[in-house]
């Protein structure tokens, strides 16, 4: 229950954040993303709120030995860099650039209706169903070819 | 710089950074919104988790809305394309995020608080390609 509760904190800060900074407006993304346009740098803002905020406060909670509703902390371990890392990262920023919505502010919009929205989020979902069934694929990718290892 | 909301985008970023630490100090977890989303569309049996998962998400979905519904000022919403691209952009940012293990939240907000290199380098690439990408439908394919 508590997990649950946990969960829904967050999700509802992060929603109330996305509505703030503006970020629900995929206009106002683009507007960031278009440098060589009318430049719009408010979302470097919304970056460096979350980034500063996030740093100091996980400083602060990873202190403890563990969290509250769960035995132990949950982080990333690896550090390489891998082509199936770049690869996403250059697919999402493709999307990101021609409809101006990552996954948070698709989802913090889906309320309001929109047939773009709707459209997004579902096709979203499909990616990330179809991103998982291609998993074992994509997690065998590697920079040298298996027999030179 | 006409739309440039400098306090609101960094006390609504703050917020988000907020929704970040509220979520390690609680569950232990990173606030990624892609990750949180694909380990709920999971089989259950894969993801004994999808209770919070589903709270965290409804709860995206919620705040908004409430908040339009106490102040009385619904948000700007614009869109720059339409329905039929909106499908062809959903599907990359989905299988782009579970592909590169996060999104503007997971890498971009926690990862670069972690300090975390996968994330740095993850974000340098998909803000490099959003701009890329928004360069050539604004500027090259219009001839603008």
């Amino acid at each position: 229950m508590g997990r649950i509760f946990g969960g829904l904190i967050a999700g509802l800060l992060f929603g109330a954040g996305l509505l703030i900074s503006g970020m629900i407006n995929p206009a106002k993304v683009i507007g960031f993303l278009d440098l060589a346009g009318n430049w719009d740098p408010s979302l470097a803002f919304v970056m460096l709120g979350g980034v500063a905020v996030a740093a100091i406060g996980y400083r602060t909670v990873l202190r403890r030995g563990q969290p509250m509703f769960e035995p132990r902390f949950t982080l990333p371990t690896r550090n390489d860099i891998d082509p199936s890392l770049l690869l996403g990262a250059g697919l999402f920023g493709i999307g990101w650039g021609l409809g101006g919505y990552c996954p948070g502010p698709a989802l913090a919009g889906l309320g309001f209706g929109s047939p773009e929205t709707l459209v997004f989020v579902a096709a979203m979902l499909i990616g990330m169903v179809g991103a998982r069934l291609s998993g074992k694929f994509f997690s065998g990718l590697t920079w040298k070819p298996k027999s030179a290892a | 710089m006409d739309n440039f909301t400098p306090l609101a985008s960094l006390f609504g970023g703050a917020l988000i950074g907020l929704s970040a630490v509220v979520l390690m100090l609680l569950n232990g977890r990173i606030a990624g919104i892609s990750g949180i989303t694909a380990g709920m569309l999971s089989p259950s049996g894969a993801t004994p988790d999808r209770g919070w998962r589903t709270a965290f998400v409804a709860g995206i979905i919620i705040a908004p809305l409430a908040l339009v519904l106490v102040t009385g000022t619904r948000p700007d919403i614009g869109f720059v394309a339409p329905v039929t691209v909106m499908i062809l952009a959903g599907l990359l940012v989905g299988f782009g995020t579970v592909l590169g293990n996060g999104c503007t939240s997971g890498h971009g907000v926690c990862g670069i608080a972690r300090l975390s290199t996968r994330s740095i380098i993850a974000t340098a690439v998909f803000m490099a390609a959003g701009v890329a990408t928004t360069f050539i439908v604004r500027h090259v394919m219009v001839g603008g």
